[in-house]
């Protein structure tokens, strides 16, 4: 599986990790993205393990949950998100360097800026913006 | 050796350890992973020590993490895969 040029994302995953930027602030806010191929069918909120503002990761054991509830769903973890409390919707140099999964859309939530962003990087950490389509319930439920 | 490995079935020839997989599987930062095996975690100084064994169920998964210092910008805007 590779990230493509543009991602699906329901309206009301995409409001769920807004709402949770703004929960867990001031520190960053994190999670699994879940669907198939382009196409996000579930957020799944992980936590902060550092607990910062400025920086974030997963607990391996909560990853290996995600993934059970992701596979259970029919689904696979396609992509992650984290919030940006005070800076805008962009992968920083800590972005790119940690973000080593090629295969995975890494999706930033600016809490200042409102707006959600999705990235992918390659190999030589070369970033690409994807293009974030918007689906609104009622077309998801068609 | 009958394994599986993300949830599929798969083989692997002869003795292999978790890191010999890894390998295998093209991964390219081996220390940035995280494997279980059977539902428990693998230590990553023990990926070298630990053999794959019979029906074991591998699962591995990359490190995530990231933080908002250091906003760079988008050097390829627009590339696909």
């Amino acid at each position: 599986m590779s990230a493509s040029e543009s991602i699906i994302v329901p309206s009301s995953i995409a409001d769920a990790i807004a709402k949770q930027a703004n929960a867990e602030l001031p520190n960053e806010a994190c999670g699994y993205l879940a669907g198939i191929d382009n196409r996000v069918e579930l957020g799944i909120p992980m936590r902060n393990v550092d607990a910062s503002p400025e920086h974030f990761s997963f607990d391996p054991a909560e990853q290996f949950a995600a993934l059970k509830t992701a596979r259970e769903a029919g689904l696979s973890l396609i992509g992650t998100y984290h919030s940006h409390p005070e800076t805008p919707a962009r992968m920083s140099e800590e972005d790119i360097r940690l973000a080593v999964d090629t295969s995975m859309y890494y999706a930033i939530y600016s809490v200042i800026e409102k707006k959600l962003k999705v990235f992918t990087v390659d190999a030589a950490k070369n970033v690409s913006e994807s293009r974030v389509e918007l689906l609104d319930a009622a077309r998801n439920a068609r | 050796m009958n394994v599986t490995i993300n949830g599929k079935n798969d083989t692997v020839d002869g003795a292999m350890t978790v890191l010999d997989l890894l390998k295998l599987k093209d991964v390219e930062a081996p220390d940035m992973v995280s494997v279980q095996i059977n539902g428990e975690i693998v230590e990553k100084e023990k990926f070298g020590a630990t053999q794959i064994a019979e029906n074991d169920e591998i699962e591995f998964l990359y490190f995530m993490g990231g933080g908002s210092r250091s906003a760079s910008r988008v050097s390829c805007a627009g590339k696909g895969k």
